[in-house]
């Protein structure tokens, strides 16, 4: 039973690492009682709710290692910590990726992109509501799905990928890290693992707890964006209820290299219609060589929503993702 | 008319406090000594409480005691559906079932979560049509509806006369409430155009921003209790009901709210503000208990959704000739609301409807607890009605400004069931004033042009609520040094009409602003009884009062003046602070003189006899603790019987995009006619902030309910999907007509209301007008519906949805 509003944090125990190897020690140590505390925008409504009770934090914002933005040999590394609107205003990102800065400047609200990190963005929890609310569903460790039900709310839930659950990947960001071919840096006390962006998100079906391949005891420390994409012919577009503070209801990413009028290459990925950011790969190898023109784009649209499988409320997202999925080819 | 203060901008006295931040609700206070209640709330949609055993959490340290339904309640808790402080028998998921004191908030939650309380289930229901529907389950104990002076009652139709009535048919069933007048059937066949369907409104929260925190203690004898309110004294003497204490032993402070919304208005819709007092008076401690975003939306109420049917005929000339409506209105889990009728009632004055036919039934579900909102019933039905009217404008060949104009109220009309005169009406002007300043007729030939999948939509709204009560108090002092006082039983909601009403007494007087002292926000400071700050009253109401008891004041002013210098009070004027012959302005007294004398004669002048008879008892009260202080005015407002309406107009245009279903609001202009202005900075704000509101009825917010556990799926901002300032326009255009009222001695009619109806009229009717005219038949029209019908996928999952999507 799950009614009584708490809005009071348990006592938990505060740990302020200043440099990575006492972070990433202390991850070790804690393991999955060491809850990392980064913007905050995933952590305070769980705990003030208490339907997680972690007995410990560690605020990695102290770390300046794991901030900013910096000129690698192949493309840029962004540190986890940095914030959304530091993204979205750095002006690297935004001359050569202004996919990345688009999606981080449209997440949540102006006041949560300023606290709110990137590292945080990505591997944030599932936002279906029965499951923040505390209830026994399959991803709580329960055995049931109740937006994947009858009677389920689920006008914000998944078209593909259902597994005992139906939440959606939320970020902004992660569609455009995947269509920018990112690799994702996670750092342990045992040393560092390179994961692409596309294989660091993980639907239900694999593991129906955890949302991304993150270990305990490993931290998300840094992105990097290769030089693959940069300046390629970009779209991003995100349709939220309101212009502000929701997330997507559908969210398209796409990175478009053209020459002559012709599509080159292609990596389209929308976000909230799949517990991962889904890539469009029918879409992308449709269109791959193709002239670029709204013919191409009406022409394939209806390839980006086969398979889906909607819920009671959720059919307006198939023609809402074909739209979003011929605009970014039409750009 | 030339007014020393009306009509004029000035600075009410709370604002360098909200501007600081140095004002106080009622989560700034302390008091040495002070713990903290926290809620134990009801994981269950209906049940009853079949124990409490709180052993464990009694006999923590820091722990002072709880409070229960059977503290509260003694002989029970009666059957019926009004909120209670705390129960036994919960409705809704989140209703308060007892409260627990602590030396702090953590403690106090630790302390709760040991609490075991045993319920027995009872069936629950989400949709007010699954109850009504044969063997559907009931929101109550013992039935689905309250039956007023009969209690609760069940009220049930076929599953056939459900599915029909979903369907968009007609209902044949008795409804429980009905009025009409005029020959519906003669009115339909002289019809031209006829418009027949289904329509749905969601039921939403208020969401104040301040929560319904309260803070309590005792001394004395005497009850302190720092509440929230958007009322003044109508809810001081009510909460001393409730807490149990005689009047003149409680004091209620409230010098600022954050919020009131409609359903703060009358203590019966904040009962849980005597927790605390009840909790304090138990434990002999001050006792603060801050209520939680989501508790806030649990008790602090919900608008009711419409689940209706709409039947509209037009005449040839586009004269709207014939309205028949049924509506189901939702109960919720406790609460309620004549929202429906005054939807009829709206359309009937609005569009002075020559016959009109309404029924309605309420029905509950256990879902958050209903009241009044921001235009009830009024607000819902603007935006069903206003894509009807264009609609009739488009089958008929009539202009959509032409339509409204020939329609629209004007002086000497009359509405309503009863129907009752307008005090005045100029909706003709307001309709002229607002095309003009949005410049229709150079527009209107944008209305639905494509440019890519981007179309453009154009909209006029209309809102109306009845705006003006009477047979309040008033008292106001002139003190030794010559200031005025004017004491607001009105409550500070954010509308600041507890200072511009007061303005009338100065400008009776002629009295410089900064020689006046507004007297409100504790009832300790001897204030008198108005209305509640509801109904879009004050303004009528209180100029009244105050402008009456000003009146008096100037009456025994001049009587002094008469008596001491000679002749009659007639042959005597006032300016400058001075009360001087008219042939001779040199003879005379200054204000302060006059106060002083009326101190040594006593007796009226102060108080001390010849008090109206006919004054509320708290106003009474009020006077005999003021007696002897200065010089004073009373004054009884004596009853009026019209209806002074407050009317708005809205006209918009928006750019909707086909292939996302969002929108932007490119233009928004919004005209108040409310008789003369009284301060029109306030309007403005009122005019901006209803248009906000009014976009969210009619493109976000909403109210979610699973019906699996029945708990509410959209408690926070976030969830409800109240609008941003992202997703209101940067500027919000204004204007008013300002032609006075003859039954106000200012002129003045109020307003707070239909400027949410007009504009959320406008913008669903631009919504249909981009879309070609498609009525979707409910508010709000969200993106996903918007989708759904551009790629011809039907939206109605579950049609007339209440408590759900497409709600």
């Amino acid at each position: 039973m799950v009614a009584t509003s708490h809005d009071v944090m348990p006592d938990i125990e505060l740990y302020q690492p200043t440099d990575e190897a006492n972070a990433l020690a202390l991850a070790n140590t804690l393991g999955s009682a060491g809850w990392l505390l980064a913007g905050g925008q995933d952590t305070y409504g769980w705990l003030k709710d208490r339907n997680k009770t972690p007995s410990a934090m560690i605020e990695l914002t102290q770390i300046d290692a794991w901030k900013g933005v910096k000129e690698i040999a192949d493309g840029i590394e962004i540190g986890a910590v940095t914030t959304l609107t530091e993204i979205a205003n750095n002006p690297l990102v935004q001359s050569r990726y202004g996919l990345l800065a688009k999606a981080a400047s449209v997440v949540a609200s102006p006041q949560i992109r300023n606290v709110g990190t990137l590292g945080g963005n990505l591997v944030q929890d599932a936002r279906c509501w029965y499951y923040r609310r505390g209830l026994d569903c399959y991803r709580a460790g329960g055995n049931i799905c109740y937006a994947d039900s009858p009677e389920g709310l689920n006008r914000e839930h998944a078209l593909f990928g259902a597994s005992r659950c139906v939440a959606v990947s939320p970020s902004d960001t992660a569609p455009a890290l995947v269509a920018l071919d990112a690799t994702m840096v996670v750092s342990s006390e045992g040393g560092q693992r390179l994961i692409p962006a596309q294989d660091f998100f993980v639907g239900p079906a694999r593991d129906i707890v955890n949302m991304t391949v993150l270990n305990e005891g490993e931290i998300l420390t840094a992105v990097r964006i290769p030089s693959t994409w940069a300046n390629a012919e970009f779209y991003f577009e995100k349709v939220a209820d309101r212009n502000v503070w929701d997330f997507a209801l559908v969210n398209v990413a796409a990175a478009i290299k053209v020459s002559g009028g012709s599509i080159t290459d292609a990596r389209i990925v929308c976000g909230a219609v799949e517990c991962i950011p889904r890539r469009l790969e029918a879409v992308e190898n449709a269109i791959r060589g193709q002239q670029r023109s709204e013919q191409l784009a009406d022409q394939v649209a209806a390839i980006a929503t086969d398979g889906a499988r909607p819920l009671n409320y959720n059919h307006f997202k198939i023609p809402l993702m074909e739209n979003l999925v011929k605009r970014a080819i039409r750009g | 008319m030339a007014y020393m203060h009306i009509g004029k901008d000035f600075v009410p006295p709370d604002v360098a406090g909200k501007v600081t931040g140095r004002i106080k609700y009622a989560e700034d206070y302390t008091r040495e000594g002070m713990v903290y209640a926290r809620l134990l709330t009801s994981p269950l949609p209906h049940a009853r409480v079949v124990s409490i055993d709180a052993a464990e959490a009694l006999a923590m340290e820091g722990v002072f005691g709880i409070l229960t339904a059977d503290d509260v309640y003694p002989d029970g808790e009666d059957n019926s559906p009004g909120l209670k402080v705390l129960t036994n028998q919960p409705t809704l998921v989140g209703e308060p079932i007892l409260a627990l004191a602590a030396v702090d908030e953590k403690t106090a939650e630790t302390a709760i979560a040991t609490i075991s309380v045993t319920f027995e289930r009872l069936p629950f229901v989400m949709d007010p049509l699954d109850s009504l529907a044969e063997g559907g389950p009931d929101g109550y104990d013992g039935g689905n509806t309250f039956v007023f002076r009969e209690g609760v009652a069940s009220e049930k139709w076929s599953r056939d006369e459900v599915a029909s009535f979903r369907a968009g048919n007609e209902p044949t069933a008795e409804p429980q409430q009905s009025w009409e007048y005029g020959d519906l059937a003669a009115a339909f066949a002289a019809s031209a155009y006829t418009y027949e369907g289904g329509f749905t409104t969601a039921g939403y929260p208020h969401q104040s921003m301040e929560p319904r925190s309260a803070f309590a203690y005792w001394e004395n004898g005497k009850c302190y209790l720092h509440g929230t309110s958007q009322s003044m004294t109508p809810v001081a003497a009510g909460m001393a009901d409730i807490v149990g204490v005689p009047v003149e032993d409680f004091v209620f402070i409230n010098e600022a709210t954050g919020g009131g919304f409609g359903q703060r208005a009358r203590p019966n819709s904040i009962p849980s503000m005597a927790i605390p007092a009840k909790l304090s008076q138990k434990i002999n401690r001050p006792v603060m208990m801050r209520v939680t975003r989501e508790e806030e939306f649990t008790i602090g109420g919900a608008r009711q959704g419409f689940q209706g049917w709409i039947k509209c005929g037009f005449k040839q000339d586009g004269t709207m000739a014939a309205l028949d409506m049924y509506i189901i209105s939702d109960n919720g889990g406790k609460g309620g609301g004549g929202d429906a009728s005054s939807a009829a009632d709206c359309i009937s004055i609005l569009y002075q409807t020559e016959a009109v036919r309404f029924r309605g039934t309420s029905i509950a579900s256990n879902t958050g607890h209903r009241g009044a909102q921001r235009g009830p019933g009024q607000n819902q039905i603007a935006p069903i009605i206003s894509p009807i009217l264009d609609k009739a404008a488009e089958e008929l060949g009539i202009d959509r400004l032409e339509i409204r104009k020939l329609n629209a109220a004007q002086n000497g009309d009359v509405g309503g069931p009863r129907r009752t005169p307008l005090t005045s009406a100029y909706m003709p002007e307001a309709l002229e004033m607002g095309a003009q300043q949005f410049g229709w007729e150079e527009r209107k030939g944008r209305a639905r042009q494509k440019n890519g999948s981007k179309v453009r939509g154009l909209g006029i709204g209309q809102g109306y609520h009845n705006a003006g009560r009477s047979g309040m108090d008033g008292i106001v002092r002139l003190m030794p040094d010559g200031r005025l006082a004017v004491h607001s039983g009105v409550g500070n909601l954010g509308t600041y009409s507890f200072a511009s009403t007061s303005r009338a007494a100065a400008e009776v007087l002629q009295m410089p602003w900064e020689r006046v002292d507004v007297i409100a926000g504790r009832s300790d400071r001897h204030l008198p009884m108005t209305s509640p700050q509801d109904g879009s009253n004050s303004i009528f109401t209180n100029t009244r009062t105050n402008y009456g008891a000003a009146q008096d004041l100037l009456a025994k002013m001049k009587e002094i003046v008469a008596a001491d210098l000679g002749g009659e009070p007639a042959d005597y004027e006032h300016g400058n602070e001075r009360v001087y012959r008219s042939s001779d302005n040199s003879v005379g007294m200054t204000f302060a003189e006059i106060a002083q004398r009326g101190l040594e004669l006593g007796g009226k002048y102060t108080g001390e006899s010849e008090v109206p008879e006919d004054m509320d008892d708290f106003s009474k009260l009020s006077v005999s603790r003021l007696a002897g202080t200065a010089l004073m005015g009373l004054f009884k407002d004596p009853a009026h019987n019209n209806n002074p309406p407050g009317f708005t107009v809205t006209f918009t245009e928006i750019e909707l995009d086909t292939e996302t279903g969002k929108y932007e609001i490119l233009d928004m202009i919004s005209i108040a006619e409310c008789g003369t202005v009284v301060h029109p900075q306030g309007l403005a704000n009122q005019l901006r902030g209803g248009a906000v509101w009014g976009i969210g009825l009619s493109g976000y917010e909403r109210h979610l309910y699973d019906p699996q556990n029945g708990i509410p799926a959209s408690t926070g901002y976030w969830q409800s999907k109240v609008p941003t300032l992202l997703d209101t326009p940067a500027n919000i255009g204004t204007g008013w007509v300002d032609l006075p009222d003859p039954e106000n001695p200012v002129g003045a009619r109020g307003v707070g209301e239909p400027s949410m109806g007009a504009v959320s009229a406008a913008l669903t009717a631009a919504i249909s007008d981009a879309l070609d005219g498609h009525i979707f038949n409910a508010a709000p029209v969200t993106a996903d519906m918007i989708i759904n019908h551009v790629a011809g996928i039907s939206s109605e999952a579950i049609p007339l949805a209440q408590n759900n999507f497409r709600g």
